[in-house]
């Protein structure tokens, strides 16, 4: 489903490179989990693949479904099927949080060339998909993420993936900030959403997440490249030894 | 001793002086309003138009802007903000709300100050307007619409005590060079919303100013919507002098192609205990220029004043500016006295969220451009008034976006 090849990204009118040379294959139905020290390229990546045009693709390619998306910009990625959960949920006062699920589901369909959602149908989507996650209607009235709690912020996340129902969800640090019961529902949500045509990139500093959203590979960034990858055993030895052991014996 | 030699009338001045004398018997029945009429023309002639060495019209070099006069020659009137609207003029009537044909007399000319350039040009110029007092203690249901359809209208409104009215008023015509004085008084416990809207043409001057007088527990609020124009400057000035008084001045202002527009308030709070609240949301874009000046004076005596003004604007493109400048003079030390100003532009992390769920870019500056303006409106307890102003925004963002 997604293919990244040979990857060199730096940052737009600067020449600092932080994405060097990187590799990764992610299949239909896999959970692939990146991890990573502070600094190694992990938020940078997930970026990259939304089309943040803060950073310039050098050279390199990214496939999605076989075909290169970089000349795509980010709201034709996101009608193409393409997620990401951001770290940090940008507050946006005065658009409502019910309006803007509405505007972005219909600007996916429409891009795609189906048909716009009534409101009737709509509101029945949010309201199922709130109810998984604890979220009121109430707190979808209210301007989106402002002031949401931490925990709010991410969960207001996983229902706009839910309602958005994209081929490739890309987790950005989602466990930051959030208690084990906000874990807990956060994870369930990505659980419930796994399927066979569907893939998950989980980038996370900690394996904790990991214990709850179980990847089938684990992939270790370090300095803007994947330098070891290994199965979900590998996020275990990550947390009992650290990155230093690894990232070491990569560049040996 | 002091010799200033005569100043040197531009064209435009010169094409002022011709419209004073033609609108000098429009007042001929009244020697009080004459005496006005010609002091005021005296001003403009002894002084001229302002510039920005005139401290008050700093950002809005009137004499440099104006180069030549043209009248009206567009009298259309929009369609009325507010449905069920009840237009006052002599020949309509409205329960509890007594309407007077407009005459000099009851236009209540008065001596204009040396800076008040919109007072002067009113003053010398004015022959029609709406006349109307709302009896004590009556509360008027359908919207009532003040229609400027002459070039110069002075409007006098009052609110008897414990009244309650909303007013609309409109510039009628896209074009030429025009001006409105609204005079509006709100006795004892009266309350009212006012609405000015501005929405010219390309070539269109207009100046106008609102003069209020509140009174003890009186409520006004106040919104200023102004979109389109070359050159509108709308002054709302203020006399807080009942206790218990409170005043809420929302306004948005649409600024694009070439327009400049320049809201400018002054607000006296002369009493103790009053409550004043500001807040403007602009959008300046394409070569667009705002200006806003808010000035907020409270007296020694007006202990527990409670005064804030808020003005934000987004700059929508390169060419396009806004000046804000607020001014505080506080002579009493038991106060909350608060001002803010911003201008900014669309927050790219914003937009990147918006577009990274599949929003495209140009939706997603509209919903952020649009929730922007809204904001200053959406707080206005009056359902269809935020309505209406909210489809006027769109549809002016719609055409200027």
């Amino acid at each position: 489903m997604l293919e990244i090849k040979d990857l060199h990204a730096k940052i737009a009118d600067t020449d600092t490179e932080i994405i060097k040379g990187l590799s990764l294959t992610v299949k239909a139905g896999e959970v692939a989990a990146i991890m990573g020290p502070n600094g190694s390229g992990k938020s940078t990546l997930s970026y990259i693949l939304a089309g943040r045009d803060d950073y310039e693709v050098t050279s390199g390619d990214i496939l999605f479904n076989g075909e290169s998306i970089l000349e795509m910009d980010p709201s034709e990625r996101a009608a193409a099927g393409l997620f990401l959960a951001f770290q940090y949920p940008m507050e946006i006062p005065g658009v409502a949080t019910m309006q803007f699920l509405k505007v972005a589901m219909n600007e996916q369909r429409k891009a795609r060339g189906e048909e716009e959602l009534k409101t009737p149908d709509f509101i029945k989507l949010v309201r199922e998909a709130a109810g998984d996650l604890d979220i009121s209607m109430d707190m979808l009235k209210r301007p989106l993420n402002v002031g949401f709690s931490g925990g709010e912020k991410k969960r207001a996340e996983i229902l706009q993936m839910k309602l958005l129902a994209p081929q490739l969800c890309v987790l950005d640090e989602t466990d930051s900030g959030l208690d084990i019961d906000a874990l807990k529902i956060v994870s369930d949500g990505v659980n419930s959403l796994r399927s066979p045509d569907r893939a998950t990139i989980v980038i996370t500093h900690y394996q904790r997440l990991l214990d709850y959203i179980v990847p089938d590979s684990v992939h270790v960034l370090s300095k803007g490249k994947i330098v070891k990858t290994g199965d979900k055993e590998l996020a275990k030895e990550l947390e009992a030894n650290g990155y230093t052991d690894i990232i070491a014996e990569a560049a040996a | 001793m002091n010799i200033q030699a005569p100043i040197k009338h531009t064209a435009a001045e010169e094409d002022l002086f011709q419209l004073c004398e033609a609108a000098r018997g429009a007042v001929s029945g009244s020697k009080d309003a004459s005496e006005q009429r010609d002091a005021a023309i005296e001003q403009l002639r002894a002084q001229g138009l302002p510039t920005r060495r005139i401290e008050s019209w700093h950002y809005t070099d009137l004499r440099a802007a104006m180069k030549h006069l043209s009248a009206p020659t567009d009298s259309r009137v929009p369609a009325p903000l507010l449905a069920g609207s009840k237009v006052l003029s002599a020949d309509t009537s409205v329960a509890g709300v007594t309407i007077s044909p407009w005459s000099a007399d009851k236009a209540q000319f008065a001596p204009v100050e040396s800076d008040d350039a919109i007072g002067q040009i009113n003053t010398a110029l004015a022959t029609c307007g709406s006349i109307a007092a709302v009896k004590a203690g009556q509360t008027v249901d359908v919207p009532l619409s003040i229609e400027n359809r002459g070039a110069h209208a002075r409007n006098v409104v009052s609110l008897g005590e414990g009244a309650s009215a909303t007013i609309v008023e409109s510039v009628c015509g896209k074009d030429g060079f025009s001006s409105d004085v609204t005079l509006i008084s709100l006795a004892e416990g009266a309350k009212a919303t006012y609405v000015s809207t501005c929405e010219k043409g390309p070539d269109a001057v207009q100046l106008g100013q609102l003069r209020v007088v509140l009174g003890k527990d009186a409520e006004l609020d106040v919104v200023i919507f102004n979109a389109g124009g070359k050159l509108i400057r709308r002054e709302v000035v203020v006399l807080v002098e009942g206790e218990g008084s409170n005043l809420d001045i929302k306004g948005v202002n649409l600024i694009g192609g070439d327009s400049h527009i320049d809201v400018t308030t002054v607000l006296s709070h002369t009493v103790p205990h009053t409550v004043s609240e500001q807040l403007f949301r602009n959008i300046s874009t394409g070569k667009g220029q705002g200006v806003f000046q808010g000035q907020i004076k409270v007296h020694q005596i007006a202990q527990k004043t409670d005064a804030q003004m808020a003005c934000n604007t987004l700059l929508l493109s390169d060419d396009a500016g806004f000046s804000a400048k607020p001014e505080l003079e506080i002579f009493a030390d038991d106060v909350i006295c608060a001002h803010g100003a911003t201008v900014a532009e669309l927050d790219e992390d914003h937009l990147f969220y918006l577009r990274a769920r599949g929003i495209t870019e140009r939706t997603a500056r509209a919903l952020l451009v649009e929730a922007f303006v809204d904001e200053a409106i959406e707080e206005i307890d009056n359902e269809p008034l935020v309505e209406a102003l909210e489809t006027r925004i769109g549809a002016w963002l719609e055409a200027n976006g």
